[in-house]
């Protein structure tokens, strides 16, 4: 499947892309991590286990074993830092 | 209810007169407005930029703003919250909540900014004498949307 992946804030600049389009044959939100972690660099540290990030599906905060359909838009961004 | 992310400054006055205008049944109107500070985390800060993710974010204050209708009796919200650039003094983000009394009205501003603060999704960026650096989350605001009891995420 293909989704639509964005990136913000800090993120967006560590990984030097705001959006891009992945061909995707996993099935969760999860297994998308891994496939970007596997790019090693910034992408493996960033989204390593207990750093702090927020995961979205069209829109919706995630957790790591949603599952993800084809066209998702998903975003992956720092804790949000408003107000 | 009025939600609105924009580049441009706002007026409380006229915000809180829009709500009033043509109507005699409101009691009490609360606001709460956020400014831009020239000091953070010990060091001065010349400006910040925030970011947002268009889309996700007027849903995620629309959200917030349903979860308090839900828990108080409402008659009306304005949320606005501002991107872009923004000078130390300038207004960031302005919350107005009327009801028939006080209490719901105080409660609810309340509500809303504290998870408007770990929900919405925008990002802080300062400009300090040693260069650019993002803000990062503080515990507080999550413990301050934790005490509303609530499950810690409205959109799960």
């Amino acid at each position: 499947m293909k989704l639509r992946v964005l990136y913000f804030a800090r993120l967006r600049e560590r990984f030097g892309v705001a959006e891009e389009g992945i061909e995707f044959a996993g099935a969760t939100a999860g297994d998308l991590l891994a496939q970007l972690q596997a790019r090693g660099g910034a992408w493996a540290e960033e989204l390593a286990a207990g750093r702090a990030f927020r995961l979205a599906v069209d829109q919706e905060i995630v957790a790591l074993d949603a599952v993800l359909h084809d066209g998702a838009e998903v975003a992956i961004f720092p804790p949000v830092t408003g107000g | 209810m009025k939600i609105l992310v924009q580049a441009d400054v706002f007026d409380l006055g006229s915000e809180v007169d829009a709500m009033r205008q043509g109507r005699t049944d409101i009691g009490a109107i609360a606001s709460f407005v956020g400014l831009a500070r020239d000091m953070n985390d010990g060091s001065g800060v010349a400006a910040m930029t925030l970011e947002h993710y268009p889309g996700m974010t007027e849903k995620a204050l629309a959200a917030l703003v349903d979860e308090a209708n839900a828990r108080w009796a409402l008659q009306d919200v304005t949320v606005i919250h501002r991107i872009g650039r923004l000078l130390p003094g300038d207004p960031i983000v302005l919350v107005a909540v009327a009801s028939r009394h006080r209490g719901e009205a105080f409660a609810a501003c309340e509500f809303i900014m504290d998870y408007l603060k770990t929900q919405a999704p925008f990002w802080k960026k300062e400009e300090t004498a040693d260069g650019e650096r993002w803000v990062e989350a503080r515990a507080s605001d999550d413990a301050a949307a934790a005490r509303w009891n609530h499950k810690p995420d409205l959109f799960s």
